[in-house]
């Protein structure tokens, strides 16, 4: 492999990576607080997409976007509400199957409104714009994704270490009942916690999709499972893991994809995950804590 | 409370139903080919819904590597049972490689080295697997679950599996008793086992793993005991499947696969086989029935306009969501199925009655 062709790679597999990071961190914050693998997390990303279609077949982008970004957070919230809410009392394995049931059902629900046959996504002119420095040539959503990635995470790090509801989030996955007993609103800091981790994954699915092109109701599954691992390799429940943790599947992936073994890129990312648990089950980032493994 | 002798006729009697109604449709296959299909493959998801009873309401093990185990089983009951004469047509693309193009084994052996091969992947992948607690473990195995399938689909494993093209002409199920009296016997072996002293270990460890460590239970000897035989059947289930099917591919062990199967667990109730039985007959069925909702309905001239294509699993997930909200216990709970609770069922239904038609409530 030339130069050229590893650094046209490596600009792909950092691209995928934003996108994987976008996703991880809401898997992070919701397992940072709930200790529950939000299994529905790829499907709101995948639905995410399938409103981006709509959207943008009516109005142009710059309307089209707030909107998705919103309705994302609704939908994200809404479940949260309906799904996990009832069951906060509940053991962790019924929690964790209703996200699963959750996850079906909106694979399902997007098979019978949208066919399962791949809907095209749309082209946002500028994220489309190809760019070429040297060599290596790229779209711009390929060197805006790493960027817009690194703001974001920096924006919600900020967030969650400087203002009042970042406290809270802090205090609720620190100890959730000693929390409620200071006063903190759990069930506000929830939804405000899925809200967060809805409109990552909606960012993280422009991005995403405007490079692959097309949606089906499927989409978000694999790349779901993926994120997660990506949050465990990084450390659960630490932002900066995930976003670290989202790269490293990327370029991994993207690598095994230009050697030819792409059959086993799926694979590639349970491999890591078991050797990371087995070797350091905190992850790169994670805090000590004997109760997880 | 009915006598010993009085439950021993009365499940006499339910055998012998069972088996008067499989005659009937033996003899009238051709008119009920659909009932047939739907009881068989049923039967087929109650030995991995028990099978995942097993580890996970049993042993209180997450695990979701039910997929990647059936696949195990089907491949390798595909491959060795394929009559030699269809090999050539069925491995077309990428030819076969000499070691298995020779080889065919009768159902049943073939059956069972699936098993092995199953429990064999689930001991190597225990050992490391098995460390980790609940959702870690859950993660963990749906990996492995998803790596045996990327391995069984890759290009270099076209000589032995066919790589994504799949098995073809899979021998089917002679008579529908030969998946039923199969499964019966794997059920049996599992609910003996339950019984049995691993059965309470398994029980012990689910409850509180510290206790049972302090009272004597190697930890780790029972879950891969439990793991080991759970995965086991699930891979004689898939073998099973892919006699039902006659033809898999890579694509039938998705994820997707495992979910279906947890949701028959989850319905029928963590820690009850009788309940993973009776649900996965109502799933499967359930599915079926529901069908109508795929197909338009027309009430007059006016179209009904929410009925088509996939209505029918939206509806599906929806009420698997509504068990798991306000139903968590599931049909079951972690109770087995008995003549007396049964019996009793239908008392306190018939007194309710009384009740509701007398008008009189005695207070309690």
């Amino acid at each position: 492999m030339s130069l050229a062709t590893i650094l046209q790679h490596c600009l792909t597999g950092i691209s995928l990576g934003g996108a994987y990071a976008l996703i991880a961190i809401g898997y992070t914050m919701v397992y940072g607080i709930l200790r529950l693998i939000n299994f529905a997390h790829g499907d709101i990303f995948m639905i995410a997409g399938y409103l981006m279609i709509f959207t943008m077949a009516d109005f142009p982008w710059y309307i089209a976007i707030p909107v998705v970004l919103i309705g994302t957070v609704v939908i994200g919230v809404v479940i949260e509400r309906v799904a996990y809410k009832p069951l906060r009392s509940a053991p962790r394995m019924s929690i964790m199957i209703s996200a699963i049931g959750v996850s079906y059902l909106l694979q399902n629900l997007a098979t019978y409104l949208f066919t399962a046959l791949p809907r095209g996504y749309p082209e946002v002119p500028f994220l489309k714009k190809i760019f070429q420095f040297g060599s290596l040539s790229a779209s711009f959503v390929t060197f805006l994704t790493p960027v817009l990635t690194i703001l974001l995470v920096i924006l919600l790090l900020f967030m969650i270490n400087n203002t009042k509801i970042g406290m809270a989030m802090r205090a609720v996955s620190k100890d959730y009942e000693t929390a409620e007993i200071m006063g903190i609103k759990i069930n506000s800091v929830v939804s405000f916690t899925f809200a967060i981790g809805s409109l990552l994954a909606a960012v993280g699915s422009i991005l995403y999709f405007t490079d692959r092109m097309s949606v089906n109701p499927f989409s978000g599954a694999l790349p779901g499972l993926k994120c997660f691992v990506a949050a465990v390799l990084g450390g659960i429940g630490s932002i900066p893991g995930a976003v670290v943790g989202g790269f490293i599947l990327g370029l991994g992936e993207t690598f095994l994809v230009a050697m030819g073994y792409s059959t086993f890129s799926d694979a590639f990312t349970f491999v890591l995950l078991i050797i990371m648990l087995l070797v350091r089950p905190t992850g790169l980032f994670g805090e000590k804590a004997t109760e997880k493994v | 409370m009915i006598k010993k002798s009085p439950k021993i006729l009365l499940n006499i009697i339910a055998v012998a139903i069972l088996v008067g109604i499989f005659f009937f449709l033996q003899q009238n296959k051709t008119k009920y080919g659909y009932t047939i299909s739907i009881l068989e493959r049923s039967i087929i998801y109650a030995v991995v819904a028990v099978a995942m009873n097993l580890t996970n309401g049993f042993t209180g093990l997450f695990s979701l590597g039910q997929a990647g185990f059936m696949a195990i089983g089907a491949y390798t009951v595909g491959i060795f049972t394929i009559p030699l004469a269809a090999r050539e047509g069925v491995y077309y693309i990428n030819g076969v490689s000499d070691v298995i193009g020779k080889i065919e084994l009768p159902f049943i052996p073939a059956l069972l080295l699936g098993g092995f091969f199953a429990a064999l992947v689930a001991g190597l992948i225990g050992v490391p697997v098995l460390r980790l607690k609940s959702d870690y473990l859950a993660i963990a195995t749906l990996g492995f679950s998803e790596i045996i399938r990327a391995v069984i689909a890759s290009p270099q494993m076209d000589l032995i599996t066919n790589g994504s093209y799949g098995l073809k002409k899979i021998p089917r199920f002679s008579s529908i008793f030969i998946p039923f009296i199969l499964s019966a016997i794997c059920i049996l072996l599992m609910v003996l086992l339950i019984k049995s002293s691993y059965g309470r270990a398994f029980k012990a460890i689910r409850e509180d793993e510290t206790a049972a460590e302090a009272m004597g239970i190697s930890l780790f000897k029972h879950k891969e005991i439990s793991f080991i035989i759970s995965s086991f059947f699930t891979g004689i289930a898939g073998g099973l499947l892919a006699s039902y099917m006659g033809s898999i591919d890579s694509g039938t062990f998705r994820i997707t696969l495992t979910y279906d199967i947890l949701l028959i667990v989850v319905l029928g109730g963590m820690g009850s086989v009788t309940g993973s039985i009776l649900a996965s007959f109502l799933v499967t069925a359930g599915r079926e029935w529901l069908r109508f909702f795929d197909q338009p309905l027309m009430i007059g001239d006016w179209q009904v306009p929410l009925f088509r294509t996939g209505f029918r699993m939206v509806i599906f997930s929806i009420l698997l969501m509504m068990v798991v909200l306000f139903y968590s216990k599931g049909i079951m709970g972690d109770k087995e199925f008995s003549w007396d609770s049964f019996l009793g069922f239908f008392k306190r239904l018939f007194s309710r009655k009384q009740k509701v038609n007398g008008g009189v409530s005695d207070g309690k």
